[in-house]
């Protein structure tokens, strides 16, 4: 490591000792041209993959997706069964490969790490008071630490959205480093909830914020506001951890979730990620779809391009 | 003043109550207009939309869709003069409209004639009803091109299947007319999708589809093609309405075996009490 790059680190890392440094750094952060975004973004959704490439494109997504549930309804007998799916997707073609993680509520996290015990398949659990964050921080570090004790090896926390848009950054990152260290060796990604900060310069500013804090991932949102993953929204938070890891040499993994549903979608990010943070980030360590019906469209793609017949939701599992 | 230059119509395809051209960007040409000449990714997305239609249209009344059908019958009628220009003889026309009143007014009689009380040994009502069978996969016949399309769609949809069609590749142009038709009627966007093409090009993707439930094969004339659409369909069950005879009049009585043969059987075994 150059020693520009050391001291750019001890640099940044001093940032969060006040409001005020923090402030100056987010604000100081290039402005996103929103137009240039979309247009990029758009652009990059028309590549087409076919064939082969198309083969590996699927097997690849289905390795990152962590299926999810979080539902007030979700029972101990629907995430095991949701389990049972993330080790075996296609029961019928073992060499389908196993998704990269299964995510539910802390409360369903037990019943999860029973299915998922000695198996690669990651066990992610939602915590701080998901999906709002709209809780004292007590209560959050004590809902992680509970995630963290039933089995969970990955914590998706939310940010305090209320405390960014109102302008108190250091609140937000004391609060990321407590969750960080409340998650001890579980991974912790950062829900940054984009569909509710409102400017794409904003969400510049979060994902820089939650990477100085220390989180491993940052993730677009929580799947429960109408504004969810975006593609345009997905690049400026690659440009993000493309120009952190530039700066200090660690890399951060970024996780799309909610409204991703197809496969055509999930190629289209796949392409963008290739296309703006190169393959270093192609691999389920560092690139999650956050999703629960997309996993079906996969399988259903998977499954005409081994047997050349187009196949139908009557022949996997609904949840 | 320079003078006027007509406004040439592009024939495209009907899927999900809309008009895109095909995804392959093909199109041919058939009494000097042009005609999307769909792929098997266009019969894949007719497929989807088709699926998305049939717990709206399943799930209508019976009533509703007699109704909706007499509408769209309102419609054809209205319409007789531009298929006459595009070459469909009047009385076939005339003979199209009443064949659609005419399954338009089985929807809600359908249930009553095919359906009915089983007796049974022990204290239960036991009821018979028909169902639909769900996505049908139809290959109109060759021609007589609006008579014969009339009478493999309107007796699939009455009962409130769903139909991904493959129009008469010979003439095309009646069949996106009717669509046209369809899309003014009240009919929802999806319960008919009609292709235009080659049979040979999207025939087998929806015989093979595992997502369609039906296949209709009347407008099938070779007969090694039949044979190799049966043995894709037979993958998932598919039921199958074997070609019609070379010889078959369209013009004569249908009876009720095309709308009876897209139907499942619910029997429903009920406690009497005491």
């Amino acid at each position: 490591m150059t020693a520009t790059t050391t001291s750019a680190r001890s640099e940044l890392s001093e940032l969060g000792r006040s409001e005020t440094a923090l402030r100056t750094f987010l604000h100081g952060l290039p402005g996103v041209d929103q137009v240039g975004a979309e247009q990029r973004a758009a652009q990059l959704g028309t590549r087409s993959i076919k064939t082969t490439a198309k083969a590996q494109a699927i097997d690849l997504a289905i390795r990152m997706v962590d299926l999810t549930t979080l539902e007030g309804a979700d029972t101990p007998g629907k995430v095991r069964a949701l389990a049972a799916k993330a080790l075996r997707p296609d029961p019928a073609d073992p060499s389908c490969p196993h998704v990269g993680a299964v995510c539910v509520y802390p409360a369903m996290v037990p019943y999860v790490a029973e299915v998922l015990r000695g198996s690669a398949v990651h066990l992610a659990s939602v915590a701080t008071a998901f999906p709002s964050g709209q809780a004292p921080l007590e209560i959050k570090l004590a809902d992680t630490r509970a995630a963290v004790a039933a089995g969970a090896d990955e914590i998706d926390m939310v940010i305090n959205r209320g405390a960014f848009l109102a302008g108190r950054y250091k609140e937000v990152y004391d609060e990321i480093v407590a969750t960080k260290e409340a998650s001890g060796d579980a991974h912790l990604k950062v829900i940054l909830e984009t569909g509710e900060l409102a400017t794409y310069d904003n969400v510049r500013r979060a994902s820089w914020l939650a990477m100085l804090a220390g989180g491993d991932f940052i993730k677009t949102s929580t799947g429960k506001v109408p504004v969810a993953a975006t593609l345009p929204v997905t690049l400026v938070m690659l440009e993000a951890v493309r120009d952190f890891r530039a700066a200090t040499g660690r890399q951060v993994g970024v996780k799309p979730a909610g409204g991703i549903k197809t496969t055509k979608d999930a190629i289209k990010y796949l392409v963008m990620v290739n296309e703006t943070v190169g393959p270093d980030w192609l691999d389920p360590d560092w690139f999650r779809f956050g999703a629960s019906s997309l996993l079906n469209d996969l399988l259903m793609q998977r499954t005409k391009l081994t047997t050349g017949t187009y196949s139908g939701p009557d022949y996997f599992t609904l949840d | 003043m320079s003078e006027r230059v007509a406004v040439r119509k592009t024939y495209k395809l009907f899927i999900g109550g809309k008009f895109p051209r095909s995804e392959s960007g093909r199109s041919y040409l058939v009494q000097s207009s042009n005609v999307s000449l769909a792929s098997r990714k266009d019969a894949r997305d007719a497929v989807v939309a088709a699926r998305a239609a049939v717990k709206g249209w399943a799930g209508a009344t019976a009533y509703n869709r007699g109704q909706i059908l007499y509408r769209a019958a309102e419609m054809l009628e209205g319409r007789r003069e531009q298929f006459v220009a595009l070459g469909v003889p009047g009385d076939e026309v005339d003979a199209a409209v009443d064949r659609w009143v005419w399954y338009a007014g089985w929807a809600d009689k359908l249930a009553q004639v095919y359906g009915g009380a089983n007796p049974v040994a022990g204290p239960y009502f036991n009821i018979s009803a028909p169902e639909p069978t769900g996505v049908v996969a139809v290959v109109a016949p060759e021609r007589p091109a609006l008579l014969g399309l009339v009478s493999v769609i309107a007796p699939a949809i009455v009962s409130g299947n769903t139909v991904v069609v493959a129009a008469s590749p010979s003439e095309p142009l009646a069949a996106v007319t009717l669509a046209e038709v369809l899309a003014t009627s009240d009919l929802p966007g999806g319960v008919v999708n009609i292709l235009t093409g080659a049979i040979t090009e999207t025939a087998p993707a929806l015989a093979a589809h595992m997502d369609v439930n039906a296949i209709d094969l009347s407008g099938v004339t070779d007969t090694s093609l039949a044979t190799d659409l049966e043995v894709r369909a037979a993958e998932n069950l598919k039921r199958v309405l074997r070609p019609a005879p070379a010889d078959h009049d369209w013009s004569v009585d249908p009876g009720l075996a095309r709308m009876t043969a897209l139907l499942e059987t619910k029997t429903v075994w009920h406690p009497k009490g005491v």
